[in-house]
């Protein structure tokens, strides 16, 4: 994929304020592309000087190789989305799809037809002629979006398209969205603060604080190999525990630690030559750097899960909840365990959150487990066991 | 509840039992306005349309009105967008001192502008005197119901318009305007009504031709002339009771044409 928009070194201020700071990003032909972060972190601000309603202060923006210095709003070839979504009211549904298409050379029995498949394309057939102010929200957002898509621009800019729907309608929407962008195969930008949202959506997502890009990534990567606290504090839930990492380490497991021991039955099974016999011990090893973790002791984390420059220092070893598990009876552990005690439960219906307390972790760690048939629900000051594995683990700066 | 209704009724009564009395005694048959009445008549509305020198006086003073709801409202409708939109040093301050006229005593503002026309600048006293004074006094009213206007109205209309090809101006036309023209037509209607009838300024700086409420106020030096004055006096009312419904019907279909709730609104 090329790059369609570049940024180099932009920043933006509003008088004192410093709302962008040193940007760089490339946004590729065709891909979803989210900007991501808690409320006055500059996206809106960052999504608004693509599209050409505020200035670059220093830098530069490159949309499909031109400069977009001095280049208005209404010459490029983007269009947006709006948080609002900004029907005019004074117009019907139609006229309002084909506001874009006044300047266009066309004849109207054509815009006609485009204005109808635009509608059709958003699931609104047929409802050209309604006033502009009797739709609902949902319906707004589809107007807007088939206004928007009517000039097949090369970006479509959404400013929170979602955040004024409710839960049910906005997965709804998110589904119909990733859908359209691959249909229509324009680059979509969106910004969000819903972590969720840009998980599901997005093809790759920039996590924004303070006006700066704390982390650039795909979804998987950012959820799994968070650079910073803040990245990991902000996508997710994630436990957060005391460290000292140590050396890099390369050794070979012992069968003990590569295989969980058979059950009995099984071994009686392969006496009696029923099963299969217990395949030849593969060789396997691990890598990374060991960490002394407060509560869980001696890790060894895969290398790209840790932070450069950590060797010998302290640091903030995370854990997400849902590579936590209790361990009920009858299951068997498929790593290392520790002991805790029940602190609090949450019950979501197809999961529970639990509180666990541990020795040596100052914070009871959140555990979530999902409610399959015969799983119990413990109860608060229940002992229990935790199970965890190195490989989930993340080191980063404290 | 009883004493509150009875305080509402007499309140309703001081303030309009006076203007109950214009139509009352414009159709009287007597000379003297004193009750008893002394029958139907129309002759008084008869005389109005004989006295010509009072209706270049009605003409000046609709040239006037007109002109200044004009003026005004464009004024208007530049503060009241510059105000809702952007930001700059001294806003605050600079929009009060706009709004200042509001509060200011007519008297104030047609002694000294007297003083600079005819003194400092030396252009003499005219109709055009008068409407510089109106249009003066007249903007506060326009930019008050303007900014409740453009304050309902998102600022991601016009920058929506713009991302869809128009130009700055052709989303203000295009967009904007057509918006907030409840509020236009609100506007002039309501500064149309302020200048008609406005007397202190317009009595210190009318010309050779005076406005209509300079006039009257010359008629009634004459009592023959009194009940013609009050056959004209029912005529404005009625006139001004159509214009401000007008307006307030204008600004409530704007309301609803935008989706928004009535949140009281000037009038």
């Amino acid at each position: 994929m090329t790059d369609l928009i570049e940024l180099k070194g932009v920043n933006k201020y509003y008088g004192d304020y410093h709302a962008l700071r040193d940007i760089n990003l490339s946004i590729r032909a065709g891909e979803f592309f989210s900007l991501l972060g808690p409320s006055g972190c500059g996206k809106t601000t960052l999504l608004r000087t693509i599209a050409g309603f505020e200035d670059v202060s220093e830098g530069t923006l490159t949309i499909a190789g031109k400069s977009m210095k001095g280049v208005p709003a209404n010459q490029r070839p983007t269009n947006m989305v709006f948080q609002s979504y900004a029907i005019f009211p004074h117009l019907s549904v139609g006229e309002n799809v084909g506001f874009g298409l006044r300047r266009d050379p066309r004849s109207k029995d054509e815009k006609a037809k485009l204005i109808g498949e635009a509608l059709e394309m958003v699931g609104l057939a047929g409802l050209g002629a309604r006033a502009a102010h009797a739709l609902s929200g949902g319906q707004r957002q589809r107007v807007a979006l088939a206004r928007a898509l009517i000039l097949k621009p090369k970006v479509l800019l959404l400013d929170e398209p979602l955040s004024a729907l409710d839960k049910k309608m906005r997965e709804q929407m998110q589904v119909e969205l990733i859908k359209l962008q691959r249909e229509v195969g324009i680059t979509f930008i969106l910004v969000t603060h819903d972590q969720e949202e840009a998980l599901v959506m997005s093809d790759r997502i920039a996590v924004m604080f303070e006006g700066r890009i704390g982390q650039l990534g795909d979804p998987e990567s950012l959820y799994r190999r968070p650079a910073t606290r803040q990245v990991a504090g902000f996508i997710g839930m994630m436990n957060f525990l005391k460290g000292k990492a140590g050396a890099h380490v390369n050794r070979e497991l012992t069968s003990d630690e590569a295989h969980s021991a058979p059950g009995l039955l099984d071994q009686l099974k392969r006496n009696l030559g029923v099963a299969e016999p217990a395949p030849k011990a593969i060789r396997q090893f691990e890598s990374g750097v060991e960490v002394e973790v407060a509560g869980l002791g001696k890790a060894v984390i895969p290398a790209d899960q840790i932070a450069t420059g950590l060797h010998g220092k302290d640091c903030l070893v995370g854990i997400r909840p849902e590579t936590l598990s209790i361990v009920f009876d009858g299951e068997n552990p498929g790593g290392r365990v520790i002991d805790g005690v029940v602190d609090e439960v949450v019950y979501y219906g197809d999961m529970t959150y639990y509180q666990v307390r541990v020795a040596g972790v100052d914070e009871p760690m959140t555990i979530s487990m999902k409610n399959l048939i015969g799983r119990e629900v413990l109860e608060v000051g229940a002992k229990t066991r935790v199970a965890w594995d190195p490989r989930a683990l993340v080191c980063l700066a404290p | 509840m009883n004493t509150l209704r009875i305080y509402a009724i007499g309140y309703l009564i001081f303030l309009y039992a006076p203007i109950v009395l214009l139509p009352i005694f414009a159709f009287n048959d007597g000379q003297i306005i004193a009750f008893p009445l002394q029958g139907f008549s129309t002759r008084w509305f008869a005389e109005l349309m004989t006295i010509t020198a009072l209706h270049d006086a009605v003409l000046n003073s609709l040239f006037i009105a007109v002109l200044s709801a004009v003026f005004a409202t464009i004024l208007g409708l530049c503060a009241a967008r510059a105000g809702t939109r952007h930001k700059w040093p001294f806003k605050k301050g600079m929009l009060g001192f706009i709004m200042v006229p509001l509060v200011l005593p007519e008297i104030i503002v047609a002694v000294s502008l007297l003083i600079v026309f005819v003194q400092i600048l030396d252009i003499g006293l005219s109709n055009w005197s008068i409407i510089a004074a109106h249009t003066l006094i007249c903007t506060p009213f326009c930019i008050a119901i303007l900014n409740g206007a453009f304050a309902n109205l998102d600022p991601s209309m016009e920058e929506a318009a713009m991302d869809l090809g128009e130009s700055r101006w052709g989303a203000f036309v295009k967009v904007t305007l057509p918006l907030v023209s409840p509020g236009i037509v609100s506007s002039l209607l309501i500064s149309f009504t302020i200048s008609l009838d406005e007397f202190i300024i317009a009595f210190f700086l009318s010309g050779a031709n005076p406005t209509m409420p300079v006039y009257i106020w010359g008629m009634l030096r004459f009592p023959g002339q009194l009940p013609a004055v009050m056959a004209l006096g029912t005529i404005l009312v009625t006139v001004s009771v159509i214009l401000l419904v007008t307006a307030e019907y204008f600004r409530r279909r704007g309301l609803a044409r935008a989706g928004l709730k009535d949140t009281g609104g000037f009038l």
